[in-house]
């Protein structure tokens, strides 16, 4: 946790030497608490003074990366137990299983099922971020193999999953160049994988079946000199993995507990697709930084992604869609076209309620800076002449004969200028979305 | 190795609230259903804290509808037209703990059905099942305002969930579900100050704010669930610190915004997974996010998804 001024001015020389160019050094202290300094601006600062701070000033929960290059994944990092607080910052990684008795071609076609786990919707490419090399066969050597191939056949984050240093180890050494996550170090193996990670510079995952467990767990992982360490809590049932993980977060949040300040991995491997998106999910929203499933069905990842993608959201940042002229169907110059904001929940239920009408048509998305309809008129983000502007950028005179544009109900009131702004013909819409497919069915 | 003790100085907790009234209390319901009690967030603290079991309701309507995508009429094919043997079909087979009457045929634009035909589908639907009601409105001010207080008189005793009162229309339906002994659905546009402003105003016509529901509209997954999810945990934080206003359990409407998603209701999108599992498996996972935010009820529309959802229900409460 952050020190306070006060606490920081303890550690200070105490001097008032003003080299730091701050009269005191109880301003420099507050200065420094505010984060407006840095403590390298004072030549005096001791050792200890610099350890101390840097510990405080460490984050919580710490950073963990894997992988390389464009598919090295990020975890940890989080600063607060609600979104609404600040936001979540990195993004969960939906990992997915691979076991090693697969072999040859069945081998292969499981990898090649993962990496095609791609996908597109709404304007936005959402794909899983690493895979899960499992050891189930038990043999060091059918691991290693397996994990080769997946090295050679996907550009995943990989994660190693044995129970076995040995396997661990014989695997890390095919594979140690894509830096793998190890999973994992229990009590009993904690020195022996440790040994591994510290060797080849991979982070370490520590399973345990407590919280307490991994508290202990991860200071003897330190002590072997990984730095990286992800937390796996191997609980009895998914209650008990998720009121875990909650209480691991606060620990690392409002205590600044260090031994259990790290991102965490958990395991959903069991059941239908449904059922593991169901969990999956619940993991996603409270507090796993990787969820490994075992399903590689489209429709149950993808809304795991989804989720991913909507919890993740920064709250103080409304979410946009590209300004333009959408297409709903195979439009023609005879077809109406209507005019939204660029705020993305507004669009999608204009596009989703148009796309009911049947009718073809066209929407003009106006840049509102990310508000909706009443929001952005009221705020003047949505006016005549923006509106104009935005008809002549997107040439909409070239796409329909008809010169009639549809707005919102809401915004009734603009008609008047809009149409002397514009010389178009302003037909006024609905006021909620839902009424669009009638109101389109009777224009058309 | 110790860890230290979380403790959270929560002062408040959600509103119990039950659902239906049996012989005993003036009704006909068979079964009752208490909703919400949570003392803590979600998987805060320890399982005693975490409230009564959420609860799904199955939504029927009392007009066949006619925008359903196939895959979700589908195992209603047989009973659209019935509103109570629809209603005994999520019961028996479905397991349905609460029926929700969506009174969607009254809307003028969806049939504009009659005050007539809204009390003799209740009645129905009463008759039919034994488990407790919501009865919901269309959304139209002026034909809920018309129909709705008929409604609520034809189900008086019941111990029903009626609504929804928003701030700009609350006054009648919040009087005749006061005299007629229902629970109330206080409505706001995902704006956490307007809904608390709406239960402000019930409670002002004397409508007790333990018979209050707050329903701050529902996105669906991929669709601003980000939005009621953050809306939810703010309220069970502020119910949390002694907020009278804002202690009501929670309700989503997750069935209906649900399957408005393309995800779920496009035919043609082999990229995102087999048509028939793509609905209800966006039904489910829009659920299971607003549970993770503290919802206590959740209406839901198909069988498949209720499934997956009350499996997850049944492992964490």
């Amino acid at each position: 946790m952050a020190l306070t001024g006060l606490e920081i001015f303890k550690l200070l020389p105490k001097s008032n030497c003003k080299k730091c160019g701050k009269p005191t050094c109880l301003a420099f202290a507050m200065a420094l608490a505010q984060k407006k300094a840095k403590l390298e601006e004072c030549p005096e600062a001791s050792e200890e003074a610099k350890s101390a701070l840097a510990e405080a000033s460490a984050p919580p929960i710490s950073l963990v990366k894997f992988g390389t290059g464009d598919n090295e994944v990020h975890i940890g990092q989080e600063t607060v137990m609600f979104r609404h607080e600040e936001k979540f910052y990195n993004p969960t990684v939906i990992a997915v299983s691979i076991s090693d008795k697969l072999a040859d071609d069945a081998l292969k076609e499981r990898i090649d099922a993962v990496n095609s786990l791609q996908f597109e919707r709404v304007g936005t490419h959402l794909q899983v971020g690493a895979v899960a090399v499992i050891n189930d066969s038990g043999s060091p050597d059918t691991f290693a193999s397996a994990a080769g191939t997946v090295k050679k056949a996907s550009p995943l984050a990989m994660i190693l999953v044995s129970e076995s240093p040995d396997a661990l180890g014989a695997a890390t050494a095919k594979v140690a160049d894509v830096r793998p996550l190890l999973a994992s170090a229990a009590s009993d193996t904690a020195e022996a994988v440790a040994k591994i990670g510290k060797e080849n510079n991979c982070p370490v995952v520590a399973q345990a079946d407590s919280v307490e467990g991994l508290a202990e767990l991860t200071g003897k992982i330190k002590a072997a000199g990984v730095e990286e360490i992800v937390l796996s809590l191997k609980a009895r049932s998914l209650k008990d993995e998720l009121y875990g993980l909650s209480r691991i977060r606060a620990a690392a949040l409002k205590k600044t507990f260090r031994p259990l300040g790290y991102p965490t991995v958990s395991f959903v491997l069991d059941g239908n697709g449904e059922a593991q998106a169901a969990k999956g999910i619940s993991l996603i929203c409270k507090y796993s930084s990787i969820v490994v499933v075992e399903s590689v069905e489209r429709h149950a990842i993808l809304p795991m992604l989804t989720a991913v993608m909507n919890i993740f959201t920064d709250p103080q940042k409304p979410v946009q869609v590209e300004a333009k002229v959408y297409r709903v169907g195979e439009p023609g110059s005879d077809s109406p076209i209507l005019m939204t904001t660029n705020f993305s929940l507004t669009y999608y239920t204009v596009e989703s309620d148009a796309e009911a009408s049947r009718v073809p048509c066209y929407i003009l998305v106006v840049d509102t800076e990310g508000t909706s309809v009443l929001t952005a008129y009221s705020g003047d983000k949505l006016n005549e002449k923006i509106v104009a502007e935005a008809m002549k950028k997107n040439e909409v005179d070239g796409l329909v004969r008809h010169h009639k544009l549809i707005i919102p109900g809401y915004v009734a009131v603009m008609s008047g200028k809009l149409e002397e702004e514009t010389g178009w013909e302003i037909a006024v819409g609905p006021r909620e979305s839902s009424m669009l497919p009638k109101y389109l069915q009777e224009v058309a | 190795m110790a860890v230290p003790e979380i403790t959270e100085s929560y002062t408040g907790s959600v509103n119990r609230l039950t659902l239906g009234a049996t012989s005993q209390s003036g009704g006909t319901r068979a079964t009752t259903v208490v909703v919400g009690g949570a003392a803590n967030v979600v998987y805060g603290g320890s399982d005693t804290q975490a409230g009564e079991r959420p609860v799904i309701a199955i939504d029927v309507l009392d007009s066949r509808p006619n925008d359903w995508p196939e895959y979700l009429s589908e195992p209603y094919k047989d009973v659209l037209d019935s509103p109570a043997a629809w209603a005994k079909k999520c019961v028996d087979e479905f397991g349905a703990e609460i029926i929700c009457l969506k009174f969607d045929g009254i809307h003028p634009e969806k049939g504009d059905k009659g005050a007539d035909h809204a009390v003799s589908v209740t009645r129905e639907v009463l008759e039919a099942v034994g488990v407790p009601l919501i009865l919901w409105g269309c959304g139209n001010d002026e034909k809920d305002n018309q129909i709705m207080p008929k409604v609520s008189e034809a189900a008086k005793g019941e111990n029903c969930l009626i609504g929804t009162v928003t701030e700009g229309n609350y006054k009648s339906l919040t009087a005749i579900a006061l005299a007629d002994g229902h629970n109330l659905i206080t409505e706001a546009p995902l704006d956490i100050n307007i809904g608390k402003q709406v239960n402000i105003l019930a409670a002002d016509m004397g409508f007790p704010l333990e018979k209050i529901v707050t329903f701050q509209d529902t996105g669906a997954l991929g669709y601003g669930v980000e939005y009621s999810y953050s809306i939810q945990e703010r309220q069970r934080l502020a119910a949390l610190s002694g907020d009278k206003m804002m202690a009501m359990p929670v309700i989503c409407d997750v069935g209906h915004e649900a399957w408005r998603a393309k995800e779920a209701k496009s035919e043609d999108a082999p990229d995102w997974g087999r048509a028939d599992k793509r609905g209800p498996m966006w039904e489910a996972a829009t659920a299971i996010c607003l549970l993770q935010a503290g919802a206590d009820i959740l209406r839901m529309r198909h069988p498949k998804a209720i499934s997956t959802v009350k499996d997850f229900i049944n492992e964490l409460w």
